[in-house]
């Protein structure tokens, strides 16, 4: 009786895990056996590519009928393990070097990973700046209500670095575990500035203004993309790679803020 | 006259239940396996945090000062939340349970509603009306310049907001099982509402009273969504046990783990030592 | 003590039911309010106690009105000093009996040592023969069902209320412990004075509790009176089928009782009597044998009666008598049930001299309210 229940029990999990990665695409994984059959190409990327990423799926759809792209979208350290944790995926765009490092460190991609893109931190204010902040200097005012990126987060660690190599502490009012968080404080007001990419301060529109600063250079981040291995359509990936690299990706990547690849 | 007419009395001291020799009439064996996948689906991810922990590093993880302000942080908010919902959703639970007015179903169905919203539903919410363009948050900080956001206020405010309910719903419940008569009694004795409130109501709701605190204490502890949504992060003033280890799994594992099984070992003293007393005795 | 006089009318609807009436007890009298589930009985407590309103009406206890609908007065039920004790005991669970007796004191103020010393008394009054102090110390699981109703008296009697109502207070109990409960009321109401109204199905209990009784049916007094008066003589069917025992007045003597023109009803007495007292001898139609003439031999009470009425009752006839020409007026009422066969083996009518015979072992002889 206890061996029917664990087996039951291990059923259960078996389904929870590719429930978590039923956005990854396991579920059409016969898909790959037959080439006459449609088939899908399963893409992990970071929350930040969002708009880009799904501007080049569409793309991509068009110039490979019969193929469905498949992006997940999170935290890059959330797909970095669920790749480790072996997680059936063709491709993964990271936010940080750091956290491909995590999936190269198993061996887990089939080439070293390439940089397509970069981003820099950028200074979210209000609609308007009202409190007038004009240089990363200005967010040490000490009446200013201040939200960074936790330091854990990629978009914090740059912040920390340009803290560091700027000698300009900041005493935020709070470390957000997302951009999308730091962004949400300050255009509801609740804070005054907040560092972010710049890609989000596009992304945001009129919600937020950005006041560019030249010490954000010195803490790009950079994208990188590879192959995982074992991917089920390892030469569909490779074409998505080739065209995030490309000219249409990088147009796309260039007008959603992203600086160039490296 | 003597009263050994009576029913024989009990003997002084109240008798254990003695389930040795009783059989089971009641529980199906099939119901064993359905029960055990239970106890496992809730006890096994629990050991595979045990399987994952980095025991050697166990002691300096969890002596980071992070750690130890988070924890310090987590235990003083989930207390203070606890004792506001006690003040606060106690009554309220008397209102639900006794109160005679029209629209009480409507009011319970809003008591309930934290308890089915994603807890980042809640914060957003009350950041919209305790941020700084919030009804509310505005007024504040116009009237007094008090601003919530970011504080350890905000946390308390994130915490009772989503544990409010696991008090309210065990203590309505209490009280219901207990009834009004031993109130009516304690009225045609001579007692005030409040006095009888204070030595009747009270302690016969008490084992209902103590889960509920129990239930509303862990739920505290745990809060995260609403946390991060409405008061942020900050360690020492909003940085919570449940905050750090979201963060830290980003660049550390080993420290998440550690510092989730803290929090379990929290959750599983505060069960332990506040679980309610034997209720038999007390109808 | 001696308790407060009552003076109420009440008049309460709700749906598909309207409580009207009007009741009042004298100083120290106990008055019992009969009648079948669903009469209002329970309703009448409610108001008088404060836990219902009335639609109209005032309610008086003492010099103090504690309900007047038109004047917009209405005494919450802590303030009115009427007492209640209901089927269940419903002591405190979490409280010992000395704390549940001294509750009431307490609440009204007195200090704990005093209050506690009340209450100890109580208990000791409640429950003789047994350890006072140590069934003080018990919790409520700790009693039986019996102890828990005579602490739930004290605890009724403590803070001394100018009203007592007593909500059924035998029915939950075992058919063991009934008598001695009744007779322990018996002594601490009546003897002590205590205003009570008494709410029961019992006519027994009515008999032996109170001066009073008034018969509620669906919310309206259809009858009220002396006890004894009510329910020998009933006025209504639903009084009689209330009543539904034969009883005969008189007073308490060794084999029974002695009725007040010197007929002896041999019988058992329910509970400690002493020669005198007023008591009443009480039977079942049904232990009743009848007789065309003097029966011979056991049945150690025999009496000559001339039959009244035959009232057909299903499988049953009763067959009511009046007194004969030169017998005692008690015997008029007296109710015998026989089968129908046996009536017809009988073949009288109304008119003819009968002899109504019952067992001695069949008459339980009970202290009389007057």
């Amino acid at each position: 009786m206890k061996c029917r229940a664990l087996l039951g029990l291990l059923a259960g999990l078996a389904l929870l895990l590719a429930g978590c990665g039923g956005s990854s695409g396991a579920a059409d994984a016969g898909g790959s056996s037959a080439a006459a059959q449609p088939k899908t190409l399963t893409v992990l990327a970071a929350a930040s590519l969002t708009e880009t990423f799904d501007a080049m799926k569409a793309r991509f759809e068009t110039d490979n009928p019969g193929v469905t792209v498949r992006i997940s979208y999170g935290g890059s350290s959330d797909l970095a393990s669920q790749i480790v944790n072996g997680a059936p995926v063709d491709v993964f765009a990271s936010a940080s070097d750091a956290t491909m490092k995590t999936v190269t460190d198993k061996d887990l991609t089939t080439a070293a990973p390439t940089i397509f893109a970069t981003n820099v931190l950028q200074i979210a204010t209000q609609p308007g700046n009202p409190k007038g902040i004009a240089s990363f200097a200005d967010l040490a005012k000490p009446d200013l209500k201040v939200v960074v990126c936790a330091p854990q987060v990629p978009c914090g660690a740059a912040a920390k670095k340009i803290e560091t190599a700027t000698g300009v502490t900041l005493t935020p009012v709070s470390q957000e575990t997302d951009v999308k968080s730091v962004l949400g404080k300050v255009s509801t007001g609740n804070a005054d500035a907040g560092l972010v990419y710049v890609t989000d301060v596009t992304a945001a529109k009129d919600s937020v203004q950005g006041v560019t600063f030249p010490e954000a250079q010195q803490a790009a981040t950079n994208y990188p993309i590879a192959v995982v291995k074992n991917a089920p359509q390892a030469d569909l990936a490779q074409k998505w790679i080739d065209m995030v690299t490309g000219e249409f990706g990088q147009k796309t990547l260039n007008a959603a803020g992203f600086g160039a690849e490296k | 006259m003597s009263v050994t007419d009576d029913a024989p009395q009990a003997p002084p001291t109240e008798r254990k239940r003695d389930r040795r020799h009783e059989r089971d009439v009641a529980l199906p064996r099939w119901m064993w396996v359905p029960a055990v996948v239970a106890f496992l689906v809730i006890a096994l991810p629990v050991a595979g945090l045990l399987i994952e922990a980095d025991w050697a590093r166990m002691p300096e993880l969890l002596t980071s000062e992070a750690a130890l302000a988070a924890l310090r942080l987590s235990l003083e908010t989930a207390a203070a939340s606890t004792v506001l919902c006690i003040l606060l959703g106690g009554p309220l639970a008397a209102v639900l349970a006794r109160g005679r007015m029209p629209g009480l179903r409507t009011l319970r169905s809003v008591v309930l509603l934290p308890l089915v919203l994603p807890p980042v539903v809640g914060g957003l919410a009350l950041l919209y009306l305790v941020g700084a363009r919030g009804l509310v948050g505005e007024a504040l900080r116009l009237g007094f310049g008090v601003t919530v956001p970011f504080t350890t206020v905000a946390v308390i405010l994130a915490q009772t907001f989503v544990a409010m309910p696991f008090l309210v719903v065990s203590l309505e419940g209490a009280l219901r099982t207990a009834g009004e008569r031993y109130e009516a009694v304690a009225a045609t004795l001579g007692a005030s509402p409040a006095l009888t409130f204070r030595r009747v109501t009270v302690p016969l709701v008490l084992p209902g009273l103590m889960s509920g605190t129990v239930l509303a204490f862990a739920r505290c502890l745990g809060e995260f969504g609403a946390t991060i949504t409405f008061a942020g992060n900050l360690q020492g003033t909003t940085q919570t046990l449940p905050l750090l280890v979201y963060l830290q799994r980003e660049t550390d594992d080993a420290g998440a783990i550690a510092l989730s099984l803290l929090l379990v070992v929290v959750a599983i003293l505060v069960i332990a030592f506040a679980r309610p007393r034997n209720t038999e005795g007390i109808r | 003590m001696t308790g407060a006089a009552l003076a109420a009318t009440v008049r309460l609807d709700r749906p598909g039911f309207s409580l009207d009436v009007a009741i009042d007890a004298a100083p120290g009298e106990v008055v019992a309010v009969l009648g079948p589930n669903g009469s209002g009985k329970s309703t009448l407590l409610g108001v008088l106690s404060g836990l219902l309103v009335p639609d109209s009406g005032h309610v008086r206890v003492g010099e103090e009105t504690v309900t007047d609908v038109d004047a917009g007065i209405s005494v919450p039920p802590h303030r009115r000093g009427v007492g209640l004790l209901a089927q269940q005991a419903l002591l405190f669970p979490h409280m010992t009996a000395l704390a549940n007796v001294a509750f009431g004191p307490r609440a009204a103020g007195i200090a704990k040592r005093d209050a506690e010393a009340r209450a100890l008394s109580l208990i000791a009054d409640v429950l003789p023969g047994l350890d006072a102090d140590e069934m003080a110390r018990r919790r409520p699981s700790q009693m039986s069902g019996g102890q828990q109703q005579r602490v739930a008296l004290a605890r009724a009697l403590a803070p001394r209320p100018g009203l007592l109502l007593l909500d059924e207070p035998l029915a939950a109990l075992d058919v063991d412990a009934t008598p001695a409960m009744r007779s322990l009321l018996r002594r601490v109401i009546r003897d002590a004075k205590q205003t009570a109204l008494l709410v029961t199905h019992s006519a027994l209990d009515a008999l032996v509790l109170a001066d009073r009784v008034v018969v509620l049916d669906a919310g309206r007094i259809v009858e009220q009176g002396a006890t004894r008066e009510v329910l020998t003589k009933p006025r209504t069917p639903f009084t009689a089928r209330i009543a539904g025992l034969d009883l005969v007045p008189g007073t308490a003597c060794t084999d029974g009782l002695r009725t007040h023109d010197g007929t002896l009803v041999s019988g058992l007495s329910a509970e400690p009597l002493v020669d005198g007292d007023a008591a009443v001898a009480v039977f079942a139609p049904s232990a009743v044998s009848v007789f065309r003439d003097r029966p011979a031999g056991s049945p150690r009470n025999a009496l000559r009666v001339r039959l009244a009425a035959i009232e057909p009752q299903g499988d049953t006839v009763r067959l009511r008598a009046s007194p004969p020409a030169d017998g005692p007026a008690w015997l008029d009422g007296l109710a015998a049930d026989v089968t129908l066969a046996a009536a017809a083996e009988l073949a009288v009518e109304p008119g003819a001299e009968l002899w109504f015979a019952v067992k001695a072992t069949e008459v339980a002889v009970h202290p009389a309210a007057s």
